[in-house]
């Protein structure tokens, strides 16, 4: 490892390479756009999950191949597969955690976020672990692993690099640091309440000397975000999404403070970042209770389901705008949007932040105002709101399509249009690539007592067909879909996955059949693929000593690609 | 939330697809059980969804909770409601961030004995003993975000028979018959919502494993460069590759992209996809009352 690491030496630059060794990652090169590393969720800080890297094109995708496979093992047993025999293997699982050991979790490690490369170390996630493998061959140097007391346990969306810590979260609500080193705990932090049903599954940011958290909650309890200080631990800001004191702005549109004060709206994905303007922009999830919302008033209830921009500073709000006024169906806006900047129908360069809607609307906002400069329907089957938008540019809710006691047919199922997976943008060809699916499910009312239910109880959502899965690529500046590639398939699928792309001019997913397929960003058609089984993040791209891979996740497997000459 | 937040189908309780997109897929996947009564995680059982992730509180002394049942009902229920959930001058306690962190009282005591003046709560001199019994009866009410509901829902039978045969005649009767395919359907499946859901899409009943009618499955032709034809339900069925199973039994398959192979799907259920496009609620509603008249 180490002999292998000064080799690279060699390859590299010397000077930046020994600097960024002994310090770890600088958050200032996080400012960079995607390239040779994969430091942060989305590689850059723009969302764009688009790389610079193009050894891989369209006129050598054929012969991608696969360099390794590295099967990860989730708990304080065995460790990764691939791991090499003593003496050479890694040290034992570290193991931290506030639980008693006692709870169990079914169901394999399923790697759901994003994988970081820093210096040919690949640092993985899955709920309760985190894993160092190298990046050359994948065999693992390091596990650690957080015994749980409970917490919904439905994903992790990976780490956060600051130096030579990394940072993660737990389903049972802690924010814990970890040395990338070692994979030995620095500390842990309760992050949000247990007993209040929290859980944590995003991936922390790192923003300059903030490391930023999220939460998630099904329950009846108000979203935040927390910035922490890298070293210590220490809480810098916290910012609420909905309002929670008297005089908050917002309140008004709900029906009074303790409505709000239990309104949700979790931002429970990564955001991007603005760094002229300081800003964090970021989604937030649905209001809650999620179906029985009489208990919110009638108003739009602020700000949940919006794109919303906080100083990373002082974490006070700049600006919002509101993707879904009022949600009813549990479609959360919390999509981490993407930032361009261009020319916009010829009014000059602009600074804009896109995102493709749970709900199947697209926007286009000016990120320094959060003016909305476009609205479309990307899905066409999504019935649940009226014909025209709002003076706003909002969709209007038909209240007719929220559930009915005999049921409303409503497009989409819970799932969405669209959910975590996320979209991409290339430059080269000015399109935003996203997954989606078009579904369809009765909504039945069943709660009938008119104080509500909590959360999300008070229905019950059947599906009843799906009627198709798709990648589709949406001009920015039209909002029109320029492209729809719809998935071959049989009956009910689940959606594709995350998205990459690339300055080869390659668009990478997995399809809904289990297969990992290169596209042509121009027009979807696929131009190489291979059968891994369902992916279950979105591909990721990196230098190995000067060489380029392609990463997914299946499962609980990594699967590394590159052109074997 | 897509908690994976995640969330999906989060909360949906019978999930005839999944969407690897939604946020929650994974846990609803392995949620085909109920709860078990004993077991939601905390330390005495296994996590398999979102519904049975955190632990229930250790069950109170009986005669605690009796004796905070009388204070609450005398003191607290009139604007909280009997339940906790909330009456019309009290927030419900059951999501209460203070009940929810509180454990014996201590969080709960400060609200009690100073009161909320701001908000018109009063203040009520009790001991620490009384107000540690009011927790542990208030605490034996469960918090839970996935609760369909406490009370039976009304019956979802509120359409037009009438109605409902006249668009079942044009849109349906070219296929299906309520004396031959249809006869009797709603004694072969007597409970309304399933039939409901049966009838737009076959399969999608509800209920553990599919509902009661198994459709059949999608079929295919393919035709070779050669002129054969192989035809035989679909085994798989991606933009690469197609698998049949034949009438003999047999497995083959295909690789299509790239060739000169032809695949000419059957989905049997297709017209019912199409037909989710078109449908009002109410013709819906008037169908499913015009199918429970076919004893």
């Amino acid at each position: 490892m180490r002999f292998k690491a000064f080799f690279v030496v060699f390859v590299l630059s010397c000077v930046s390479w020994l600097s960024a060794a002994s310090s770890g990652l600088d958050p200032a090169s996080l400012l960079k756009p995607l390239s040779d590393d994969w430091p942060s969720y989305s590689g850059d800080y723009t969302g764009r999950r688009y790389s610079a890297l193009k050894q891989i094109d369209q006129s050598n995708v054929k012969h991608l191949s696969l360099a390794w496979v590295s099967k990860l093992a989730g708990g304080a047993g065995a460790p990764n597969p691939n791991a090499l025999p003593p003496p050479f293997g890694p040290p034992p699982t570290s193991v931290g955690g506030e639980g008693k050991g006692d709870v169990v979790v079914a169901g394999q490690t399923t790697i759901k976020g994003s994988i970081l490369e820093v210096n040919d170390i690949l640092y993985v996630t899955a709920p309760d672990n985190v894993w160092a493998l190298d990046a050359h061959d994948g065999h693992e140097l390091w596990h650690y692993f957080w015994k749980t007391k409970g917490g919904t346990h439905i994903g992790n969306r990976g780490a956060a690099m600051w130096g030579n810590y990394l940072f993660f979260v737990t389903p049972d609500d802690y924010f814990v640091s970890i040395d990338a080193r070692t994979g030995k705990e620095r500390w842990h932090k309760e992050a949000a309440s247990f007993q209040q049903q929290y859980f944590l599954t995003s991936a922390p940011m790192t923003i300059g000397n903030h490391i930023i958290v999220g939460t998630g909650n099904d329950l009846d309890s108000p979203g935040y975000l927390t910035s922490y200080d890298p070293e210590t631990g220490a809480q810098q800001w916290r910012f609420y999404t909905t309002p929670q004191n008297a005089g908050d702005p917002g309140l008004d549109t709900w029906k009074n403070l303790d409505a709000a004060r239990h309104g949700g709206g979790h931002p429970w994905l990564p955001g991007v970042y603005d760094p002229e303007q300081h800003l964090y922009i970021f989604g937030t999830g649905n209001p809650t209770p999620a179906y029985t919302s009489q208990v919110r008033g009638e108003g739009d209830n602020l700000f949940t389901c919006a794109i919303v921009a906080v100083n990373v500073d002082t974490g006070k709000m700049q600006w919002y705008y509101q993707t879904s006024p009022h949600d009813t169906h549990d479609w959360d806006s919390a999509q981490t949007p993407i930032l361009i900047d261009s020319d916009f129908r010829g009014s000059g360069p602009r600074r804009m932040v896109l995102t493709a809607s749970r709900n199947g609307y697209y926007f286009t906002l000016d990120r320094v105002s959060g003016e909305r400069l476009v609205t479309s329907k990307f899905s066409d089957t999504v019935n649940w709101a009226k014909p025209d938008l709002n003076p706003r540019g909002q969709p209007v809710r038909d209240p007719s399509k929220d559930h009915d006691i005999a049921g409303a047919l409503v497009s989409s199922a819970n799932g969405g249009a669209t959910n975590w997976p996320p979209p991409a943008f290339s430059p080269d060809t000015g399109l935003f690539y996203v997954p989606l699916s078009e579904s369809f499910a009765m909504y039945y009312l069943t709660e009938t007592d008119e104080r509500g239910a909590m959360g999300l109880g008070g229905k019950e959502e059947i599906g009843v067909g799906s009627l198709g899965n798709y990648i589709i690529a949406i001009d920015p500046k039209t909002g029109k879909t320029v492209w729809r590639h719809k998935f071959r398939s049989v009956g009910n699928t689940r959606g594709a996955s995350g998205l990459l792309t690339t300055a080869g001019k390659l668009l990478f997913g997995g399809d809904v059949s289990g297969n990992f397929v290169a596209f042509d960003p121009a027009n979807g058609n696929p131009l190489w693929h291979t059968q891994l089984g369902q992916v279950t993040n979105a591909p990721e791209t990196f230098l190995v000593d000067g060489r380029q891979y392609v990463l997914v996740a299946a499962g609980d497997t990594l699967y590394a690609f590159t052109i074997n000459n | 939330m897509g908690c994976d937040k995640k969330r999906s189908t989060r909360g949906a309780r019978r999930i005839l697809f999944l969407s690897a997109v939604s946020a929650v897929s994974a846990l609803i996947v392995v949620d085909a059980q109920p709860p078990t009564p004993q077991g939601r995680g905390g330390g005495r059982g296994q996590i398999t969804s979102p519904r049975n992730a955190y632990p229930d509180r250790p069950p109170a002394d009986p005669a605690a909770v009796e004796r905070g049942r009388a204070l609450y009902s005398v003191n607290c229920a009139f604007c909280h409601g009997q339940d906790t959930r909330g009456g019309d001058s009290g927030p419900s306690l059951l999501r209460s961030g203070i009940v929810l962190d509180d454990q014996h009282g201590e969080l709960m005591a400060p609200v009690i004995q100073n009161g909320r003046t701001d908000r018109g709560m009063p203040k009520f001199a009790m001991s620490t003993e009384q107000i540690a019994d009011i927790a542990a009866f208030v605490h034996t009410f469960r918090a839970a975000g996935y609760d369909e509901s406490r009370n039976k829902p009304p019956s979802i039978l509120v359409g037009d028979a009438k109605a409902g045969e006249q668009f079942f005649n044009g849109k349906c009767a070219s296929c299906h018959s309520p004396t031959s395919d249809l006869k009797g359907i709603a004694t072969k499946i007597s409970d309304e919502k399933i039939l409901q859901q049966t009838w737009l899409m076959p399969g999608s009943g509800g209920g553990r494993g599919g509902g009661p009618v198994r459709p059949p499955a999608p079929t295919a032709v393919v035709t070779l460069p050669t002129g054969e034809r192989v035809e035989g339900t679909i085994e798989r069925l991606d933009d690469f590759t197609i698998a049949l199973v034949t009438a003999d039994g047999s497995h083959r398959s295909f690789r299509t992209d790239g060739t000169n192979i032809k695949v000419d799907v059957k989905d049997p259920l297709q017209q019912h996809r199409e037909l989710l496009r078109s449908y009002t609620d109410k013709d819906i509603h008037n169908v499913t009352a015009f199918l429970v008249t076919l004893k």
